[in-house]
């Protein structure tokens, strides 16, 4: 069993009225096999956590830590986080010019694996797992996520999850703009990388909805940089009746 | 050819014709490269052509462009000619005004013994099938270029493959004068390799016969202080094909104007570029597509990286349809890549079209940024920064460099890219 442990986190930026605290002490722990939802409005923080945890430079830690099996995150740079078995599924992945699929995803899991995947049994697992997430062969041939959907790009990110078994997964509002059929393909992505790989899953959402189709252990409210409130996933369900407001009128 | 003017035609359908003040084809007149001390549109760029608009108005067809063998016909450069005005003009070391009496680059014919070198003197009957000079350098090449050096591909011959190595040894400022004649039904491939120091004007015929199938790679792979100017000028017969590759990455001040006439109906012309430009590094290319007869399909792209501080490279792409030229296929691209802060790309194209019926005419031009953010996405991956940067510029650049189709070139232009980008790890 890994352990993804979060201790009393703080978190700025830089904007241009100066720095701004985000997050303001998130203590937090996810073991592999567990599922935890984090949920709360918009500027809650929930993103800064998640770009923070993948090591985003935008993001500057000014206390707390992150540690996995008890080696300080905060320390890897960003590869070697990855390569450590932490995976970001982002809210917008970017489009990598003049790089195709094939070779990003054959880079990357050289990368993190520390060697080469055989190319047989590779070449026949990226069309398994583009088949099962409903991704034409054709994107093979493509740069990475350009002109894809924003559907496909989600699609893609959970491609990458399947293919490069990480140990932790943080899903920064993977459900958002998916209809209703693309939201269970990418489920099922997340539910069978956690079956196969007895993977931790971090799933940061502002909806209940994707809550239907991924179970989730543990749920967090998030509310101006901290946790607010946290349980089971009964918790989610009172989310989905009230909302936030509750949360909201209390700071006020 | 015994012109020394081309003419205009009377009806002309323009797209992007100049309509507001300060403004050309070319966009607004800003350039910072060469100082200006009066309006960019009274320059001698306008007042030149023997017809054209008048002083105050530049031509802005590529139709209209002075052509002459005889250097005095061109005003002296001042850097406001819409030709020259991305060129630093302080750096081409005399070029544009010197007597150019250096010793040429020696020319050397490797390859597989189908093509044949021989030289003429610069009055034989040769010189000036496929070229005319069209700006001030190359006409001032093409007096000072004591002997010209002919490479023939004979006719029927398959497989040909040249490479002509040009190995500059001095900075004396020099001219050189080289044609390329494919003859009918040939197909080669011929390598114009320019390596070593050299301060030069270059004039480049490429004399392609009916039928024939020449490839083209002329490779700017020059230490860091040569400066470079090249008009390359080919005429393209019936049912020919010209493929033209343009490789930069070496040099101070690289110049590169290749242009491509069709004579003959059926035929095809692809002119591609590669450039790699780093800190203080001046590429530029300048091309022209002249469409001059019906039925002819062309293809232009360019491809550019830069990095580091003052890095600048100028494309500018002009294709002209003629009247004539009705059932004409035609694109062009150019697409650059700027790595780092600090560089500059400028990119121009321009389409003439003055015909309506044509196939298909179009044009493209981007240029994007390698961010943090691409470079977090990579990294996000397990994929460290150097692997991540190269990983992009190799997919980047590749599209051209399998073009090339040689397998020795290619792998030389891979390990270049290879070793460009290491350089910026410095």
């Amino acid at each position: 069993m890994s352990t993804l442990e979060i201790k009393d986190l703080h978190v700025s930026i830089e904007t241009e009225q100066g720095e701004k605290e985000i997050l303001k002490g998130v203590t937090l722990t996810i073991n592999t096999g567990e599922t935890h939802a984090i949920m709360g409005p918009n500027g809650s923080g929930k993103s800064t956590l998640a770009s923070t945890i993948a090591g985003h430079p935008r993001y500057t830690v000014t206390s707390g830590s992150i540690a996995l099996d008890g080696e300080d995150v905060l320390e890897m740079s960003v590869d070697e986080r990855a390569k450590a078995g932490l995976f970001l599924a982002m809210q917008y992945p970017v489009e990598v010019p003049g790089v195709t699929m094939t070779n990003f995803l054959r880079t990357a899991k050289t990368a993190i694996d520390g060697e080469a995947p055989k190319l047989r049994t590779w070449t026949k697992d990226v069309k398994e797992a583009m088949s099962k997430l409903k991704i034409d062969a054709d994107f093979a041939g493509r740069n990475v996520n350009e002109g894809f959907s924003g559907g496909e790009k989600k699609r893609v990110e959970i491609l990458q999850l399947e293919l490069f078994k990480p140990k932790f997964a943080v899903l920064d509002e993977t459900d958002s703009g998916l209809d209703v059929d693309a939201l269970k393909i990418v489920s099922e992505g997340v539910n069978r990388a956690q079956d196969e790989n007895n993977m931790g899953t971090l799933l940061i959402t502002h909806y209940t909805r994707i809550l239907r189709y991924i179970k989730p252990d543990f749920v967090h409210v998030f509310v101006d940089g901290r946790v607010a409130e946290q349980g089971g996933p009964e918790l989610a369900d009172r989310l989905e009746e009230e909302g936030y407001d509750r949360y909201l009128n209390v700071k006020a | 050819m015994s012109e020394t003017t081309t003419h205009i035609p009377d009806e002309k359908v323009r797209i992007g014709a100049p309509s507001i003040p300060g403004f050309t084809e070319e966009g607004e007149n800003l350039s910072p490269i060469n100082e200006n001390d009066s309006s960019p549109l009274g320059g001698a760029s306008a007042k030149a052509h023997s017809h054209g608009g008048g002083v105050g108005v530049p031509d802005s067809s590529r139709a209209g462009r002075l052509t002459s063998t005889n250097v005095e016909d061109f005003a002296k450069l001042t850097g406001r000619e819409e030709d020259w005005r991305f060129t630093p003009l302080k750096r081409l070391k005399g070029l544009h005004s010197d007597e150019l009496t250096g010793a040429a680059p020696k020319v050397e014919l490797s390859g597989n013994d189908i093509a044949t070198l021989t030289v003429v003197s610069s009055d034989d009957a040769l010189n000036g099938v496929a070229h005319t000079p069209d700006d001030r350098v190359s006409a001032n090449a093409w007096k000072y270029a004591s002997q010209t050096q002919v490479v023939t591909i004979p006719k029927n011959a398959e497989g040909a493959k040249a490479s002509v190595r040009i190995t500059g040894e001095s900075l004396a400022p020099a001219a050189q004068h080289l044609i390329i004649v494919a003859e009918e039904n040939s197909e080669a491939t011929v390598i114009l390799d320019h390596v070593g120091s050299a301060v030069l004007a270059q004039n480049v015929e490429f004399d392609v016969h009916a039928n024939a199938r020449l490839t083209v790679v002329s490779l700017q792979a020059w230490e860091d202080d040569a400066v470079h100017a090249s008009s390359q000028q080919a005429l393209v017969a019936q049912g020919a094909s010209f493929k033209h590759i343009a490789v930069s990455f070496g040099g101070d001040l690289v110049r590169v104007n290749p242009s491509a006439r069709f004579i003959g109906e059926r035929a095809e012309i692809e002119l591609y570029g590669l450039y790699f430009a780093d800190a203080g590094q001046h590429l530029e290319h300048r091309l022209f597509v002249d469409h001059a007869v019906a039925n002819c399909k062309s293809n232009v792209l360019y491809k550019g990286a830069l990095q580091g501080k003052d890095a600048h490279t100028v494309w500018v792409g002009d294709v002209l349809i003629q009247k004539e030229a009705v059932g004409t296929d035609s694109y062009e691209a150019n697409r650059n890549l700027v790595l780092t802060d600090g560089a500059r790309a400028d990119s121009v194209p321009n389409l003439e079209i003055e015909t309506g019926l044509i196939d298909g005419a179009g044009h493209a031009s981007t240029t994007g940024r390698f961010d943090d953010e691409h470079l977090f996405y990579l990294m996000a991956r397990g994929i460290d920064e150097k692997t991540a940067r190269r990983l992009v510029v190799r997919g980047f650049l590749n599209e051209i460099v399998q073009q090339i189709g040689d397998e020795a070139l290619q792998e030389r232009l891979t390990d270049t890219i290879e070793e460009e980008l290491a350089a910026t790890d410095n």
